[in-house]
């Protein structure tokens, strides 16, 4: 398995504070791997630092090469980043979320259409309603197709799960598995919900104050004592 | 007292060399020296309302026209003695000054600056309606002339009684209100900060101070006032001014009115383009390479040395 | 780096409030209404969108740049002076007026995008009073420039639609304003069209909207900010053409009380919205036109005090511009 994206001794920061101390982690393709931690552990950051919307230092490899240049670049080098609070452009309508979600995409679309279509089935409906006024639920949904259509390698989520209710967050995450499944996307998601973030990822960080505390396979840290005792619950 | 005692010695020094100066200069640079304390007068006033309120104006030329024909009129009319007009200048602008700041706290940021700006561009047609009494587009004088020595005098005098009371106003309660509404109205309502007074006593004050520059600047201008002396260019140039001497901070206004008040004139003999229009390219460049270098004025380059200085 | 959300999401599609739109509904029947009656007042009414389009143009051109920087562009009356005399000085050098005018435009739009990226660029991110401040140092700038060139001599034009007086009834109508309004319009039209149905123009939108989310999903946010200015400077042109003939004569003042009205247009019909600052051009031009005729009190002295106490009045009442909307920050 080719190591898609690979963080070494990734330093990050905003301004003078510092939010991460030498991270280090790798994606191979086709996995999910989930990111996990307390609140300020760096988990956003590290996903920031990916999609270079903040000050880092530190070597990020994308399949194979140095990731360089703003996040415009990055985005057009295959990696869609799903941040905290979705980055739904509330004022415009779904559709033009979803077209945006295709700008770095030349070339017919529908296609793309059709296969969102076939993933969020009720999106056809709400085209042209302004997607600000969507539940959070559906905004989530809007922000996963909304990156599917850009046809990623890569897909960084940002707390998938904030917010929605329990039945909503499965329903999100059964997506973003199919995704994974049948399109080939690899998945590297940050979560607060260790417990469902685990279920779905293959490999797994728990990040603590900005540095990488644990990894490894999902089913060993489900039963690692200090992820049970701290991020389990049990 | 101790901590700020390198800063006294300044002053001092400063008041010194300010007092001194005259006598080395020729009439015509006493004049000139005369119109930097003017504008540091005004750059003062919009450097009170717009760097420490945050509420922006772009108004001030109105203030002034407002405290320059006071002068003009007063004198011209009952023959008032011209120092006495600046007080009272200072009390009929501040009056004004109210007056917009009432309606002033509806309105914030670009609306705030635009409403400040029409204001600015409507006044100094109001002397033209009233043409019969304020003299029209001629304009008005004072029953009397000055010279150069005496306008020194007077306005580095005032300048300094201005910077006086503007640093003691703002260095207390005033001055703390002032600077958390500029930083969080939220904030600063939730500490207990009564934003309608604030806000319009800072409109007060920043207007008065425009107003006593505007009596001064007539005096300087042989006595007239004339409503193209007071146009919206005179606002934009005394935000020019603000802005270079770096808005929430009093140390720069000094330059930031040299600035202004000196480049277009040293400007006209740039060699380059020649004659008057060389002023204006010369002097837009030099506003724009200005901001570009220090976008937070001159005010602004202390903190920037402090945390170099800290990083060395 | 938490992105302060600007404005939280309307419930309702981005329509002006009733009251707003009553006031136009009832405007429009007191035009039609008095236009039947009296043909001074036609005539006054259709001047008026003449010149109230014009103005509506450079208006859009100041909203265009707000609503991206949030930056009030304090030359671009002076750039759009600036593109009619490099239009004038083609036709001097042989070109046709058309084809300088179209020439002209295509100027603009390269001037609008070095401007940005040589002026502004610099001081964007640092402080918004520091951007507004060079775009004062521009005006200055351009205006000593034009002087040095072409002196401050007025100088004349061909008139592009003739002097020709068209008659509907018993009501005069020039030439030149339906001309004036027709390329507007047309001009404003087909920018609507960019920005409604091209992806450039919905990454510009999205860029203004949210500039962070817009970089993730890949829009080159820097290069479309000059794009904008290019547009904006294009906008002025085109004003800036069609005041020319208006005023009779070429002089570097072309262009500084258009920008004062443009000014009161665009915060009339509230800075965020371009449709806003069109109406508000507009309505500022028939406004000026009849009060000027009926309200003997006013004459042309005290025509521009007027029309900023009219803004005064509106912003008093809605402080956010006729059909602008109340930006909710979160503390």
């Amino acid at each position: 398995m080719t190591a898609l994206l690979e963080l070494r001794d990734v330093h990050a920061r905003y301004g003078p504070v510092n939010a991460l101390h030498g991270v280090s982690l790798t994606v191979d393709e086709g996995e999910i791997v989930a990111v996990l931690g307390a609140n300020g552990a760096g988990k956003t950051t590290t996903l920031r630092a990916i999609s270079n919307t903040v000050h880092r230092d530190g070597e990020i490899r994308f399949a194979g090469n140095a990731l360089r240049g703003g996040p415009e670049a990055v985005a057009r080098l295959g990696v869609a980043h799903v941040p905290e609070g979705r980055g739904t452009f509330a004022e415009l309508t779904v559709w033009e979320n979803l077209r945006l979600g295709a700008y770095t995409r030349r070339g017919n679309l529908k296609d793309d259409f059709a296969r969102v279509g076939a993933y969020f089935p009720w999106l056809e409906d709400r085209r042209y309603q302004q997607a600000g006024t969507l539940s959070g639920g559906e905004q989530q949904m809007l922000a996963l197709a909304r990156a599917f259509m850009q046809r990623p390698r890569l897909l960084l989520l940002d707390e998938p799960s904030l917010g929605l209710a329990p039945l909503l967050v499965t329903e999100v995450f059964r997506i973003v598995k199919e995704l994974n499944e049948n399109e080939g996307v690899t998945v590297l998601v940050v979560e607060q919900n260790a417990h469902i973030a685990l279920q779905l990822a293959q490999t797994a960080y728990v990040l603590e104050v900005g540095r990488v505390a644990l990894s490894g396979p999902s089913a060993d840290l489900q039963q690692h004592e200090s992820v049970r005792r701290s991020y389990l619950g049990y | 007292m101790r901590r700020n005692a390198p800063a006294l010695v300044a002053v001092a020094l400063a008041a010194l060399f300010f007092a001194l100066l005259p006598f080395g200069l020729s009439d015509y640079h006493r004049g000139l020296a005369a119109s930097v304390a003017v504008y540091l007068i005004a750059v003062l006033g919009l450097n009170v309302l717009t760097g420490y309120t945050g509420q922006i104006s772009i108004g001030h030329s109105a203030f002034m026209a407002i405290g320059g024909y006071t002068t003009a009129i007063m004198s011209h009319y009952h023959n008032t003695n011209l120092i006495l007009t600046l007080p009272l200048a200072f009390a009929i602008t501040f009056g004004c000054g109210v007056l917009v700041g009432l309606p002033a706290l509806r309105l914030s940021g670009v609306y705030l600056a635009l409403a400040t700006f029409a204001l600015a561009v409507s006044i100094p047609q109001l002397p033209l309606k009233f043409s019969t009494f304020t003299g029209g587009s001629a304009g008005i004088s004072t029953s009397k002339s000055v010279s150069n020595s005496w306008l020194y005098g007077v306005s580095w005098s005032t300048a300094a009684i201005a910077f006086l009371f503007t640093w003691l106003v703002l260095r207390g309660r005033t001055g703390r209100a002032f600077r958390a509404i500029r930083d969080s109205e939220v904030a600063a309502t939730s500490s207990g900060v009564t934003l309608a007074i604030y806000k319009t006593l800072a409109f007060g004050v920043s207007a008065a101070l425009a107003g006593v520059a505007g009596s001064l600047f007539v005096l300087a201008t042989n006595g007239f006032a004339q409503p193209n002396e007071f146009s919206v260019t005179l606002s934009l140039k005394i935000l020019v001014g603000a802005a270079v001497a770096g808005l929430g901070s009093l140390w720069g206004v000094l330059l930031g009115a040299a600035f202004i008040a000196l480049l277009p004139t040293l400007s006209a003999s740039a060699p380059v383009i020649g004659s008057a229009h060389g002023q204006d390219v010369v002097f837009g460049l030099f506003v724009i390479v200005v901001m570009i270098l220090l976008p937070t004025g001159v005010a602004g380059l202390i903190p920037r040395l402090r945390r170099l200085r800290a990083k060395a | 780096m938490v992105e302060l959300v600007r404005k939280l999401p309307l419930p309702q599609r981005r329509l002006p409030a009733s009251p707003v739109l009553l006031l136009l509904v009832a405007a429009c029947i007191f035009l039609t209404v008095g236009s039947l009656r009296s043909t001074i007042f036609a005539q006054l009414t259709v001047a008026g969108v003449a010149t109230g389009v014009v103005f509506g143009s450079l208006a859009l051109a100041l909203v265009l740049i707000y609503r991206a920087t949030e930056v009030i562009n304090f030359a671009q009356g002076e750039m759009a002076m600036a593109m009619v005399y490099v239009a004038y000085q083609l036709t001097l050098w042989g070109l046709s007026y058309w084809e300088a005018f179209f020439l002209t435009l295509a100027i603009a739009f390269v001037f609008g995008v070095v401007t940005q990226q040589v002026f502004i660029r610099p001081v964007q991110g640092r402080s918004v009073i520091a951007v507004v401040i060079v775009t004062v140092g521009l005006f200055i700038l351009i205006d000593g420039l034009v002087e040095w060139k072409w002196s401050a001599n007025q100088r004349f034009m061909q008139a592009p639609f003739g002097n020709k007086i068209y008659h509907v009834g018993s009501v005069p109508i020039a030439r030149q304003d339906i001309g004036t309004i027709a390329i507007t319009l047309v001009s404003v039209s087909a920018l609507w069209a960019f920005f409604r149905f091209t992806k450039l123009g919905l990454g510009m939108r999205a860029g203004a909207l949210r500039p962070a989310a817009a970089r993730l999903v890949g829009v080159r946010t820097n290069a479309l900010l000059a794009v904008g200015w290019g547009l904006a400077a294009v906008l002025g042109a085109v004003a800036g053409l069609m005041t020319e003939p208006a005023e009779y004569v070429l002089q570097p003042t072309l262009m500084q009380p258009v920008l004062l009205y443009a000014f009161a247009a665009a915060v009339l019909g509230g800075l965020e919205s371009p449709g806003g600052a069109l109406v508000g051009g507009i309505a500022l031009g028939i406004f000026l036109n009849l009060v000027g005729q009926y309200v003997h009190f006013v004459g042309s002295v005290l025509q521009l005090p007027i029309a900023f106490a009219a803004l005064l009045l509106v912003l008093l009442v809605k402080p956010t511009g006729l059909f602008g909307h109340r930006a909710v920050r979160k503390v």
